[in-house]
């Protein structure tokens, strides 16, 4: 093990773009604060702001998510690259707090033109809203949005604690055993954790009541299976650039042809369920469920509805179908930026067209994009930093010569 | 029909098969197959047998399956019997992806399979010969094929060098032919007498 490289060190080229990005992202906030968060409620900056802190919360979620579901699944190919998952999942503090704030920001500043339900007046004028006003409540949003971000912090630190915790400790067999059973009972309460929100209740609060009056069971699966795509591409990413740099030294096609399976395998489950939403709902043409699909099927964001399709479904499918493709390393960098890119989009449709954000024009422009550079930035510097901290292998993990011997 | 003799070694741990095929593969013997009870990963990649081409049959079926839904539900509901269904036009894409999926999964699935017991020789009253009955237990079966040139006394000498624990000779049937386990028990006898 002497020819391993333990400790990540930030190289300076990493450090400057990370720090760049995150100037942009500040820039972009102040500059878009001056444009557009002085009048008419802001709208057009909080939805940008509410766009990328979720969906990049979501995405570094999404790697906390992956090494618990492997975790449970007993998968140890992950090892080689573990680490990597934990440093990503670490940047769940620091934009869970901005996320956090923004939604509060949100909820007390009355910003009714996003979440229509804060407007007392318009609720008490309206059956449905009236009726979903339990759930649609600042009071509920506000203890909801808070054990989300909360648990999700303390769950993925102990998960992170445990795998450091026997670092410099080697494990017999029965200690192995109590350890991976240890793993297995936090990874499975963060995965019912997990559950409860990403897949079910936060993307209702969070995204899907800016439609307030419109409901899909569907939308929170379809959320996640957007950010779980983005969040494999993510780790994929890192991977990728940290075996270009000449760390990672088990890490070798193998584990690259299995990340590629996973994207390649959720983007068909993306499109499953980006379809079937749309199908269930076009098929019964009820008016107040297609609400939802006519500005972005109809209307002006029928670019970007299809264009989201291409690059998250078609693209993958064709590109990651044959095996030579999937342990490509260019291949794989490629596909990764360009799923991160394809599901921020989606992202955007999904807040955009919102009724009183901008139903009739896509004002999409440099904007957006400063403030995704920003969340980058802040995700490269993190993730380096925590990654830089402690060693880049979990070298007395039990399944660790499963991910070293790996062959799929 | 191909009657030819075998030279077969018989294994109990695959650590030591493993060695045994890179030996008998650099001398020069010709491999005819190796039978185990269960999956062993990197086996193909030790015999040097080619990249399947399975998932390429796959991809054809499943082409195959989209084309047939959407060409018969289109001929269906366009020219041969057009209904109204509730005002949606005859032409109805997302009312028929459910149903072309289902079909492009059920031609690859099936004609995989097919193919798949095809490659592998295998069918309902179809007789195999099989070298070592316990191959389908515990024991992991090589197989080496005698030409003209090969000396079987030195390859059964060979085998017990790189640790077989059983080595016999054999004449088979190298193909599939119909008939039943249960009353067509040498089918090629004369055959492999004139052989030998």
């Amino acid at each position: 093990m002497s020819s391993i490289k333990e400790h990540f060190e930030t190289p300076g080229r990493y450090k400057q773009w990370s720090l760049g990005l995150m100037t942009v992202g500040v820039i972009s906030l102040i500059i878009g604060y001056i444009m557009y968060g002085t009048h008419d409620q802001g709208t057009r900056f909080w939805a940008a702001l509410l766009q990328n802190s979720v969906y990049f919360l979501l995405l570094v979620n999404a790697a906390m998510f992956f090494f618990c579901a492997v975790t449970l699944a007993m998968g140890g190919f992950v090892l080689a690259f573990r680490r990597v998952t934990e440093a990503i999942s670490a940047c769940v503090i620091p934009i869970g707090i901005i996320t956090f704030v923004i939604l509060l920001c949100l909820v007390f500043g009355g910003k009714t033109t996003i979440y229509e339900w804060l407007d007392r007046d318009v609720v008490a004028h309206d059956e449905i809203l009236k009726g979903k006003s339990g759930f649609l409540s600042r009071g509920f949003f506000i203890t909801w949005t808070t054990l989300t971000i909360g648990l999700w912090t303390l769950l993925g630190y102990k998960m992170r604690q445990l795998s450091r915790s026997i670092d410099n400790t080697p494990l017999n067999i029965e200690d192995g055993k109590k350890y991976i059973f240890k793993n297995t009972v936090w990874g499975a309460l963060y995965i019912v954790w997990f559950a409860l929100t990403v897949t079910s209740v936060t993307p209702w609060l969070w995204l899907m009541s800016i439609d307030a009056h419109w409901f899909s069971t569907m939308y929170s699966w379809y959320t996640f299976a957007s950010t779980f795509v983005a969040g494999v591409a993510l780790i994929t990413i890192f991977v990728i650039y940290l075996k270009n740099q000449g760390y990672l030294e088990y890490v070798n096609q193998e584990h690259l042809h299995d990340l590629g399976k996973f994207q390649f395998a959720f983007s068909i489950f993306w499109c499953y369920l980006w379809f079937d939403q749309f199908m269930l709902i076009w098929y019964a043409n009820i008016s107040e469920e297609t609400i939802y699909f006519k500005p972005r099927l109809d209307g002006a964001y029928a670019g970007i509805f299809y264009l989201n399709f291409i690059i998250n479904f078609i693209c993958p499918l064709l590109i990651l179908m044959k095996r030579g493709s999937k342990r490509n390393w260019g291949t794989v960098t490629f596909m990764s930026v360009l799923l991160i890119f394809g599901h921020w989009l989606d992202f955007f449709q999904m807040v955009f067209p919102g009724p009183h954000i901008s139903p009739d024009h896509v004002p999409l422009n440099l904007f957006d994009f400063g403030i995704a550079l920003g969340f980058v930035g802040l995700i490269m510097w993190q993730t380096a930093r925590v990654l830089g901290k402690f060693p880049m292998l979990a070298k007395n993990h039990p399944f660790l010569k499963e991910s070293i011997i790996h062959h799929t | 029909m191909a009657v030819k003799k075998f030279v077969v070694g018989i294994f109990t741990d695959e650590d030591v098969l493993f060695p045994a095929i890179k030996k008998v593969r650099s001398a020069g013997y010709k491999i005819h197959d190796v039978y185990t009870p269960m999956p062993i990963h990197g086996m193909d990649h030790a015999l040097g047998l080619r990249e399947t081409s399975l998932h390429t049959a796959g991809f054809i079926y499943g082409i195959t399956g989209t084309t047939t839904a959407l060409s018969g539900i289109g001929w269906v509901f366009n020219s041969d019997w057009p209904v109204n269904i509730g005002g949606k036009s005859h032409f109805d894409l997302p009312a028929w992806i459910p149903i072309t999926f289902e079909l492009t999964v059920l031609f690859s699935a099936v004609g995989m399979v097919l193919t798949f017991c095809w490659l592998c020789q295998l069918a309902p009253f179809v007789r195999k010969h099989h070298f070592n009955l316990r191959s389908t237990d515990d024991q992991l079966t090589m197989v080496i094929e005698c030409t003209e040139k090969s000396n079987e006394e030195e390859i059964k000498a060979f085998l017990a060098g790189v640790g077989a624990v059983g080595i016999n000779t054999q004449v088979a049937e190298t193909e599939w032919w119909m008939g039943r386990y249960d009353k067509d028990k040498t089918p090629f006898e004369h055959q492999g007498t004139a052989l030998a």
